[in-house]
């Protein structure tokens, strides 16, 4: 009886600890916004975090989306050329790319390269008490550390999913037409009649700019919101990955059956 | 403000995320391809579209002269009422006749025009006079089916 009753106990307070975080999440991203003025004014502290999130990812995104695009081309001619239809191996990469595994993929190395990045830092100024400091100082952290670490991931983000787009298309080009001989204009030539700018690719980039937004949000509540710890700052930075992952797949979902459904 | 090599990292880092959206604009997509240009729409009714769908293109001779811009059904006449729009570069006689194709045995479905004789030609909201409806190959083997039964039966009586 009493563990049931404990078991009960723990279910709600687990419960109220998740509504007062996303509270608590919402009221921090509005302040964040009122607060990022700063971020554009004082460019430089902006254009550093585009830096840490977004070039030192460049690596990463560039040699996994041409491995990506590479095995696409592997398994997608294997399929299609069962029906004849190898040269419509360009439409198979470029849709699949553009729309979905793009910003998809992308938004989770963005997550476990930068985001991780972003939490680890902010918790560890938290842990070291440096954002209390800058409080005592009238610099108001939000407004310093905060807003251009998130609006760095926001402008970021989205490059990085049409880079690894691009790239992906140039390996599946690379497998299919260099390696396997596809016929190289019928390859692109299919590709252009298949895949739209507006529908296909402008898409694509509205889904990396949330998913952007989202990583980059999660990342910065987390570290702010750490248990001022060792073990608390662990816990944080595991938990950005493990909620911008899920945060990804899930909009992604509602994203595709929003943009995607009953058309094409 | 002193510049730094970080600026020139993160100028570099928006130059070539940008050249890889250009590339997938008018290499991957079709924004090249003389979209959005100046264009007219004419009605054309049919019994039947088959699997046609909006967005398909509009041939003539084999080159695509134009897209489907809406598919509605017309509950007056019981027809299906498709709005082409066409390329203004090219220009169709009045009485173009206008056939639901289908690209090979199982490909998608497309919009074929045959230009007639006429001396004036198709204006935007114009209604194009002769259309013949898509294939629908149930009802060709059916057909076909029933003629073989006939076939056979008959010298039996």
């Amino acid at each position: 009886m009493n563990g049931l009753l404990n078991f009960i106990r723990r279910l709600g307070a687990a419960a109220v600890e998740g509504v007062w975080r996303i509270g608590f999440a919402a009221r921090f991203f509005m302040l964040l916004l009122r607060h990022s003025g700063q971020s554009l004014t004082r460019i430089h502290l902006t254009v550093r975090e585009i830096y840490f999130s977004g070039v030192l990812s460049l690596l990463i995104i560039i040699v996994s989306g041409l491995f990506v695009g590479m095995v696409l081309g592997l398994q997608g001619y294997e399929t299609l050329q069962r029906y004849g239809s190898g040269d419509a191996l360009g439409v198979l990469v470029s849709l699949s790319l553009t729309r979905e595994l793009g910003p998809v993929v992308a938004g989770l190395l963005f997550a476990s390269r930068a985001g991780l990045a972003v939490t680890a830092e902010i918790g560890l100024m938290k842990t070291t008490e440096q954002l209390d400091a800058m409080d005592m100082m009238a610099v108001n952290p939000i407004a310093r550390v905060v807003a251009p670490r998130f609006w760095g991931g926001v402008i970021s983000m989205p490059l990085l999913a049409a880079l690894f787009s691009a790239m992906g298309v140039l390996g599946g080009w690379l497998i299919g037409v260099v390696f396997i001989g596809v016929d190289n204009g019928a390859f692109w030539s299919q590709m252009q009649a298949a895949v739209d700018f507006r529908f296909d690719i402008m898409n694509g980039v509205i889904k990396s700019f949330v998913f952007g937004a989202t990583v980059a949000l999660i990342a910065v509540f987390e570290g702010y919101d750490c248990t001022p710890t060792a073990e608390g700052l662990s816990r944080a930075i595991t938990r950005t990955v493990v909620t911008s992952a899920l945060a990804i797949l899930a909009l992604d979902f509602v994203l595709t059956s929003l943009m995607f459904r009953g058309q094409s | 403000m002193r510049r730094t090599t970080l600026d020139l990292w993160v100028g570099f880092f928006v130059i070539i995320g940008m050249a890889a959206l250009i590339f997938l604009a008018f290499k991957v997509g079709n924004l090249g391809a003389a979209n959005g240009g100046e264009t007219y729409v004419v009605n054309g009714q049919f019994d039947n579209i088959g699997g046609l769908k909006v967005r398909a293109p509009v041939k003539s001779a084999g080159v695509v002269v134009g897209r489907v811009k809406e598919i509605r059904f017309d509950p007056k006449t019981y027809r299906a009422v498709v709005s082409l729009s066409l390329d203004a570069s090219y220009q169709f006689p009045r009485d173009t006749i206008a056939t639901i194709l289908t690209s090979g045995l199982l490909g998608e479905q497309y919009v074929g025009l045959e230009p007639g004789g006429d001396e004036a030609m198709l204006q935007t909201g114009d209604a194009l006079q002769i259309t013949q409806s898509a294939v629908v190959l149930e009802k060709l083997i059916g057909q076909f089916m029933f003629d073989k039964a006939a076939e056979g039966s008959a010298p039996a009586n």
